[in-house]
């Protein structure tokens, strides 16, 4: 864990190294998320005064968008998708038998802080579906087999 | 020798990156110099990791590939079982008319000598010739229509943002391309991203915008490397420079954002929420500026139209849906990929001889296309001609020309309630008929499941206000599966009490 003073010297660092650009707060707050992993409640204020925006409107833009997270996610991450195309191919019935599995719905992580079992609303892999996303790298035609890669 | 692995997400998917480690091991172990091209995907997903090895006679295909089948690559290539003959041979191939996706699967993607020969940058050259008005006049002339789904002609859009006052305008292509069935965006990102550099280029000098925005949805990693590398390619052999530049920027996560006017809001690092028009982006856009929104293939079909001039992409099509559209052919099929062709094949010309019907082998129960907003066809409405007032006149659309085809086995109800359930999950929140219908609508199909018919005419009703209520697309748009699920397979709907309890 970062302490306080840390953590506010590497939002200075994203902040400066986004200056000048239009519309800056989407790519901040990627990289905030990179170099943390989760956009801390404590990053929030130093973005808003930076950008002259209230912590409001800073927390609405972080609240929004799926992507962004408000806490650490477990050490994978698997993203399944739920889409229509992915549903023809049987992803619903994956995806059941991926969270009887691992004993969580959407939107959970173990309780060993292993995996968090997110959907995603496609990721353009319609015709090798059921697709998914682990840590990043895709997988088409998935099925529970990608359970071993979130084993560890 | 040289070979040709594909890039593209798909195939990466499928275990492309794996093939090319085993492709380069073998090399090295057998003391054979190997050139490994990392290509765009032609398209066809059932053949993927496709590998092309280059011969005398033209470039060879094998697949769908596995790390196994590697090493008979460095053997007789004729007796490989995976060997597919000449790739442009295929009849998949033979059967297109590829003029946005021309070098798509054929260059490599980050060579812009590879882009020049392949007749890259010749609609920009002759763009540059031109008056601001010529440059608009030739695509309104081509016929090109927005692909993104809402199919407003580009040039006229183009008019607008070009006649109208502002020191600075800009041009933003839409590539969050959230529709499920839909990748065609990613794969021209992927395997040919100088065509949409260069056909923003173009918009630029047709609107006068010096400066330009490519939204990218974050679920598309490959495409976002591969643009933001051809971004950096161009700007250093000055393609792009102080008359045009362009940056790639990330989206979130938020399928709405790809309508124009979230994503406008979420490009200025805003909450991703719908603007009402007017104003119109073409005049207060970004930031409150002149700006051209326009899709991914829309902007990737204008290099083609300057090229060989609007007279030869208007040719191809029917009625007023003009030149070639790429269809994206997913969900339940044996022969799922991009197919580009005119307008105008039937909807069952496309499922049927195109696709081969499904992969389970079962029949075809329905064909929903345009994505989630789109209708579900059933198979008595496969004479449908692929046209924007063709589907539009069987309560359906085009959108962004994806098919998810479903077999038999598929149930109908459920997928009007994963219609209403998607739309709640993304609704931007802005509107009432959107956020608040899409929440009932789920719960009026769940009480359809539990056999209360008499749920029936408020869920139409339902329909009729988010159709007619909703600010955009989203809430607007979501009765047209739902309905068309209620009107053409009514039988999934019938439950009976004694079922459901």
């Amino acid at each position: 864990m970062l302490d306080s003073d840390a953590l506010s010297d590497r939002i200075s660092e994203i902040l400066e190294a986004h200056r000048g650009l239009e519309g800056p707060l989407l790519p901040i707050l990627h990289a905030v998320q990179e170099a943390f992993g989760h956009v801390p409640q404590a990053a929030i204020p130093q973005i808003a005064a930076a950008l002259t925006l209230s912590k409001a409107e800073v927390h609405g833009v972080v609240s929004f968008y799926h992507d962004f997270r408000e806490a650490p996610a477990g050490r994978h991450v698997l993203k399944l998708c739920r889409a229509e195309a992915c549903q023809a191919v049987g992803a619903d019935a994956v995806a059941g038998r991926i969270k009887a599995a691992l004993g969580i719905d959407w939107h959970e992580t173990t309780p060993d802080g292993r995996v968090t079992l997110e959907p995603v609303f496609c990721l353009g892999l319609c015709a090798c579906g059921p697709a998914a996303m682990i840590d990043g790298r895709l997988v088409g035609r998935c099925d529970e087999a990608v359970l071993a890669e979130v084993a560890k | 020798m040289k070979l040709y692995v594909p890039l593209d997400s798909a195939a990466v998917a499928l275990g492309a990156d794996a093939l090319v480690a085993a492709i380069m091991a073998e090399a090295a172990r057998r003391g054979v110099t190997v050139q490994v091209i990392r290509n765009g995907s032609r398209g066809m997903v059932w053949l993927e990791p496709l590998v092309e090895v280059v011969t005398d006679a033209g470039r060879v295909g094998f697949g769908p590939m596995t790390v196994a089948d590697v090493p008979g690559l460095f053997g007789d290539l004729s007796s490989h079982p995976k060997a597919l003959g000449l790739v442009e041979e295929l009849p998949w191939m033979k059967g297109q008319t590829r003029l946005t996706f021309a070098r798509v699967g054929v260059i490599d993607p980050l060579s812009l000598d590879d882009y020049r020969a392949h007749g890259g940058l010749v609609g920009l050259d002759r763009a540059k010739a031109m008056t601001k008005a010529e440059i608009v006049a030739e695509v309104t002339e081509s016929g090109l229509r927005g692909r993104g789904g809402a199919g407003f002609p580009t040039g006229i859009k183009w008019k607008t943002v070009s006649e109208a006052a502002g020191d600075q305008k800009y041009i933003v292509c839409n590539a969050d391309e959230g529709d499920s069935a839909t990748f065609a965006d990613r794969m021209l990102m992927e395997g040919d991203p100088f065509t949409l550099i260069e056909g923003m280029a173009i918009a630029g000098l047709a609107c006068g915008a010096t400066k330009g925005y490519v939204y990218i949805r974050s679920e598309y990693p490959v495409a976002i490397r591969v643009m933001e590398a051809a971004v950096r390619v161009a700007r250093d052999a000055k393609v792009l420079g102080p008359q045009f530049d362009m940056e790639i920027r990330v989206g979130a996560g938020a399928y709405v954002c790809g309508e124009e006017t979230s994503l406008l809001n979420s490009l200025e690092g805003k909450r991703g929420v719908v603007r009402a028009k007017p104003p119109l982006p073409a005049l207060q856009g970004f930031m409150g500026r002149p700006t051209v929104v326009n899709n991914v293939i829309s902007l990737a079909s204008v290099p083609v139209i300057l090229a060989k001039g609007a007279a030869h992409y208007k040719d191809f099509g029917l009625g007023r849906s003009r030149g070639t559209i790429p269809l994206q052919i997913a969900g339940n099929v044996r022969f799922g990929g991009l197919y580009e062709c005119a307008f105008g094949l039937t909807l069952g010309q496309i499922v049927n001889e195109i696709a081969g019907g499904t992969a389970s082998g079962r029949p075809v129960k329905a064909v929903q296309v345009g994505g989630p907003l789109g209708a579900w066809f059933p198979v008595s409405l496969f004479d449908t001609p692929f046209g924007y007032e063709e589907f539009a006149g069987k309560d359906g659309l085009i959108g962004h020309a994806g098919l998810t085809i479903a077999d038999d086995t598929t149930d109908m109800l459920q997928m009007a309630r994963f219609a209403m359930e998607f739309c709640a999950i993304e609704s931007c929140g802005k509107c009432t008929p959107c956020r608040i219908g899409s929440t009932r609508g789920v719960e009026t199909i769940d009480r359809l499941a539990r056999g209360d018919a008499s749920a029936i005419p408020i869920l139409t009703d339902l329909c009729n206000t988010m159709k007619l209520g909703s600010l955009c697309a989203l809430g607007g748009f979501t009765p047209y599966p739902v309905m068309s699920a209620l009107t053409h397979f009514p039988d999934d709907f019938a439950r009976s009490k004694e079922a459901a309890e």
